[in-house]
């Protein structure tokens, strides 16, 4: 069972997509924002992590920065799922070391059909 | 009281007077230096022993005529704004340190003129420093109650001299340079002027309310005296007419007598001291003058048939009532008065006497060739015993011709013969044509009426009325010119500068002056004009070289001190360092530096020593003039018109910057919409995809999800609403429908459908209502709004189980509203600029923002529509919004809103 963690301050964003990835058979871990990814990736080495850029607290970027300096989450794909859709915000991202990023709104289906493709 | 015992308090006093000097030159700080009212203060060195004891003499004895002496300076003082202001600015950039350089710079620099004015200003001056002795000592023994001492060494009124004159000479000749300010002997001069006012309040009181049963009471009995009522008017025109030449003889006196031109215009620190002391100088000659009235008239009644000098009531009265507590302040009182006259005057006489006179006819050779060290010895040597000499004539002067006179007298006739300088003085800094030769006939001419007419009788005849010959036969020669009407005085005033001013109108229309008078002229009358390159406007010809004038300057500044000049001259004028020869700037330039240590005059003829100047005709001079004030104003034009279009640059860069940053600020607020927009449909499509795709959803989730397409479309339309309105309001397409609300009413309104929120985070919510009344003019909807819009934003940065607080209040006819949360502070740079609609705090690009920024925009403009204000505080714990509007007036903007 794929591990994924996702971290978004709109409770009612985090809703669906927590349903749907359930439905789809991940282990669904929720967080608020950066801080409390951090937080579960103490004890555990998720598949996947979706990651909103404006949290409070902890941002996307500063939380991909901690992710790419740990060793152990060096197969962990962390796709960025933001509503800043600037060029130079995307290509920011995808330099810092994201997988993927998607800019709100985005079609569930789809994201699930790329994730799915990360893994082959 | 014995006369060791008042020794000691006079000593104890002098102390005093050093320590304060001492103080204010060691110290130097800003209190003293920029201190209006040390200057103001400072000149009331004007009032001497004269005005101290002299004027209730003059009360007593001839009535009304105390006044003028404190009437005429009255009446002038306002005009100094213009005149002397125009002085300060002439000393200023010709380093001028006495009435004698100020008045003969002007016509042409001259040696000799320079002289005749130093003898002048002796001549007034040392009998009047011999009246300030006679009455330091005749005070003395009146107070211990001795009999006058006709031998010197056992009168005490020679070692008080005697310690004068060492205070002076230490204080007064610590600056080589004379157009340097004395802080030290200044801050000792103010303090002695308010002790001297301070004492002649205390005795008036005594004499007033102690000895008297108040002003009318002195009023009343006095008036029974027979010559009350003529003591008291002005006995017709004959009365006033004496009466309007005093004024005018005084109103002369304050501009003129060289102690007044040193602490006016020398010790000048800023011209805006001027401004202060235009009213406190008069007000504080008013308090004196109160006080004269009831002094002199109360003796009188006191003493009245008694054989007293009516001059010295002031120490009499207390004395008589056994108060010596009062008789020994109004003794220091007088000796104040008697000491600052002393030391001012034996310093500017003694800076005139040494730079007019003694250098200049005497040691400027020996001065060309020493060394800087032996010179700056020499000059404050010279100085030195100048302050000495003059105190010895003055004081001879005293023993010898003044010992019978009154003290009024004295000083009235130093008042006319320092006049004589009047029509030369005035006509320096107005009239154009004023020449020298005209200037010194009018001088001589003048001095003469004056010395015929009233020193040799004053002087002369009171110490040998037997004194015949060529005097007595001038002297009765005034016969002649007898005016019936006018007292002795005022007709030798009259007299003298008629003829005196005649001469030199007449002899400076009719003969043509020299070029060098005519050049300092144009500096004088337009010194506004040359103020700042003055050096440019004065002319020159010749040849001279940089070198030879550089080593006549390194003997008197030496050598850092010339170098450390000619670094400011050369920059000032963008002067290659390695010009050899001079131009006529620097040969003024050079002067100027050597003005201050030996005079004007000495410095022209030092300089002169090494240049070789070519002849120059008067009207080129005046060609040249014309073209450089043409040039002058020119460059003002053009320095004028450059500074016009530098602030138009700056303007237009400023107002480009600024649209740059609101360029920026608006992409940002776009971004921050578009992601706001962007987050509500984000969850709306999720929801809808998985109810559209999904068949199999447990019915309460699917319930969930299709809620929060309802709310998130909600949450949508408001933002967008709030967009729309924003717009509105700021377009002033909204109109606010103002009217009596009750201000409790309408935020029991706005805060209920929000007190669900508060409750959900257990924040605590407090109000304070501190009104008298709760109707006020406002737009209740807009207020409903504005009210929400600030508990919005407290909600979102309060803590859970944080506070809210709402204070309504009133003050200065508005209405007040403060809403305090706590939670974190906003950051200082951010506190002004949270309401602009664009702004976007530094970090919230990346930090999530909390709202669109809308609520405050929107908050700040409908208060401006009520012609209000907001402002965010970081107070204590959290965060205060303050709001205040006008209570009533707003009336008048009704149905109207402000366009942003």
């Amino acid at each position: 069972m794929r591990k994924i963690i996702i971290a978004d301050d709109e409770h009612k964003i985090l809703m669906s997509l927590e349903y749907s990835f359930k439905k789809n058979g991940y282990d669904v871990y929720i967080a608020r924002d950066g801080t409390e990814v951090l937080d579960f990736l103490k004890t555990m080495v998720p598949d996947v992590i979706l990651l909103d850029i404006m949290m409070s607290n902890l941002d996307g970027y500063s939380t991909l920065d901690l992710i790419r300096q740990d060793e152990k989450l060096n197969d962990t794909k962390v796709i960025f799922l933001s509503a800043k859709n600037n060029p130079k915000d995307i290509e920011k991202g995808l330099e810092m070391g994201a997988d993927a990023y998607i800019t709100k709104p985005y079609s569930i289906k789809k994201l699930m059909q790329q994730i799915e493709e990360m893994f082959g | 009281m014995n006369s060791f015992a008042l020794f000691s308090v006079v000593l104890f006093y002098l102390a005093l007077l050093f320590l304060v000097a001492h103080l204010a030159e060691k110290k130097r700080s800003k209190l003293w230096i920029n201190n209006p009212y040390i200057y103001a203060l400072s000149l009331a060195v004007y009032c001497t022993a004269w005005t101290y004891y002299g004027s209730i003499g003059v009360a007593a004895t001839s009535g009304l005529n105390y006044l003028p002496i404190y009437i005429g300076p009255i009446m002038i003082i306002p005009a100094w704004i213009y005149i002397n202001t125009r002085i300060v600015r002439i000393s200023r950039v010709n380093k001028i340190s006495s009435l004698a350089d100020f008045i003969s710079l002007r016509y042409g620099n001259s040696r000799s003129l320079s002289a005749i004015i130093t003898v002048v200003c002796l001549l007034a001056i040392v009998p009047y420093i011999g009246l300030q002795i006679k009455a330091i000592s005749e005070t003395f023994h009146l107070v211990t109650e001795t009999p006058m001492s006709k031998d010197i060494l056992t009168d005490n009124a020679t070692f008080v001299v005697v310690l004068i004159a060492l205070f002076s000479s230490y204080y007064g000749t610590r600056y080589v340079d004379a157009s340097e300010k004395r802080l030290g002997i200044i801050s000792a001069i103010a303090l002695e002027s308010f002790l001297k006012l301070f004492f002649i309040i205390i005795l008036g009181f005594f004499v007033i309310y102690y000895v008297f049963d108040g002003f009318s009471d002195i009023y009343e009995k006095a008036s029974r005296f027979k010559d009350f009522k003529e003591k008291n008017t002005f006995n017709g025109i004959e009365g006033a007419l004496n009466w309007m030449v005093l004024c005018m003889i005084s109103a002369t006196a304050i501009c003129i007598l060289p102690r007044q031109f040193h602490t006016a215009i020398i010790e000048n620190r800023q011209e805006k001291h001027i401004k202060t002391a235009i009213w406190f100088f008069p007000l504080y000659l008013l308090i004196f003058t109160v006080f004269i009235f009831p002094i002199a008239w109360g003796g009188r009644l006191i003493f009245e048939g008694q054989k007293v000098n009516p001059e010295f009531y002031s120490i009499l009265i207390p004395q008589h009532f056994d108060n010596t507590l009062i008789t020994v302040l109004v003794f220091l009182g007088g000796l104040s008065s008697c000491i600052s006259m002393i030391i001012i005057s034996a310093i500017t006489l003694s800076i005139m006497l040494s730079n007019n006179l003694i250098i200049p006819y005497g040691l400027l050779g020996k001065l060309k060739s020493e060394n800087e060290e032996q010179n700056t010895r020499s000059i404050t040597n010279i100085r030195k015993f100048s302050i000495f000499a003059l105190i010895i004539m003055a004081f001879a002067f005293y023993k010898y011709f003044i010992l019978k006179t009154s003290l009024d007298s004295v000083g009235l006739i130093s008042f006319v013969v320092i006049a004589q300088l009047a029509p030369a003085f005035f006509g320096a800094i107005f009239w154009r044509r004023g020449s020298y030769k005209g200037a010194v006939a009018g001088l001589a001419a003048g001095l003469a009426i004056c010395y015929f007419g009233l020193i040799i009788p004053q002087y002369y005849f009171s110490y040998n009325q037997e004194f015949k010959g060529v005097l007595r036969v001038l002297y009765d020669a005034f016969g002649f010119f007898t005016i019936p009407y006018l007292g002795r005085i005022p007709q030798i005033f009259f007299w003298s500068l008629l003829v005196n001013t005649g001469l030199f109108t007449i002899i400076s229309v009719s003969i043509k002056g020299n070029y060098r008078e005519r050049n300092f002229a144009e500096l004088y009358v337009d010194i506004d004009k040359y103020i700042q390159n003055h050096e440019n406007a004065f002319i020159w010809r010749g040849t001279a070289y940089v070198s030879d004038i550089k080593n006549i300057l390194e003997r008197f500044l030496g050598k850092n001190k010339t170098e450390q000049a000619l670094r400011i001259f050369n920059l000032k004028y963008n002067i290659d360092s390695q010009t050899e020869t001079a131009d006529s700037r620097f040969i003024k330039f050079s002067e100027n530096l050597l003005a201050g240590r030996i005079g004007t005059a000495s410095a022209k003829i030092l300089i002169e020593g090494v240049t070789k100047e070519d002849k120059i005709s008067l009207k080129e001079v005046l060609n040249i003039l014309e073209e450089s004030k043409e040039n002058i104003s020119l460059n003002k034009k053009l320095t004028e018109q450059s500074e016009e279009l530098q602030k138009l640059s700056d303007d237009l860069r400023t107002a480009n910057e600024s649209l740059i940053v609101k360029d920026r600020q608006k992409d940002d607020f776009l971004d921050s919409v578009a992601h706001e927009l962007r987050t509500p449909i984000t969850a709306i499509r999720s929801a809808g995809e998985i109810l559209a795709d999904d068949d199999e959803i447990p019915f309460e989730i699917k319930q969930e999800f299709l809620n929060n397409i309802v709310t998130e479309s909600d949450r949508l339309s408001e933002i967008i609403n709030d967009i729309l309105y924003l717009d509105k309001l700021q377009h002033g397409e909204i109109s606010l429908h103002i009217k009596e609300n009750n201000i409790i009413e309408t935020y029991k309104k706005a805060l209920n459908p929000i007190l669900h929120l508060i409750q959900q985070k257990n924040i605590h919510l407090s109000e304070v209502n501190l009104l008298n009344q709760f109707i006020f003019d406002y737009d209740e909807a807009r207020m409903i709004q504005l009210f929400q819009n600030i508990w919005g934003n407290a909600l979102k940065f309060t803590d859970d189980q944080g506070t809210i607080q709402t204070k309504i209040f009133e003050k200065d006819n508005q209405l007040f509203i403060s809403i305090f949360n706590t939670g974190k502070h906003i950051p200082e740079e951010d506190l002004e600029m949270i309401f602009d609609k664009f702004y976007q705090s530094k970090n919230q690009n990346i930090l999530k923002p909390t709202g669109s920024g809308l609520g405050l925009a929107i908050s700040k403009k409908i208060v401006q529509a009520h012609k209000g204000n907001i402002k965010a505080e970081n107070s204590g714990l959290g965060v205060t919004f303050t709001i205040n509007i006008p209570k009533k007036n707003i009336k008048e903007i009704k149905n109207e809103v402000e366009h942003a």
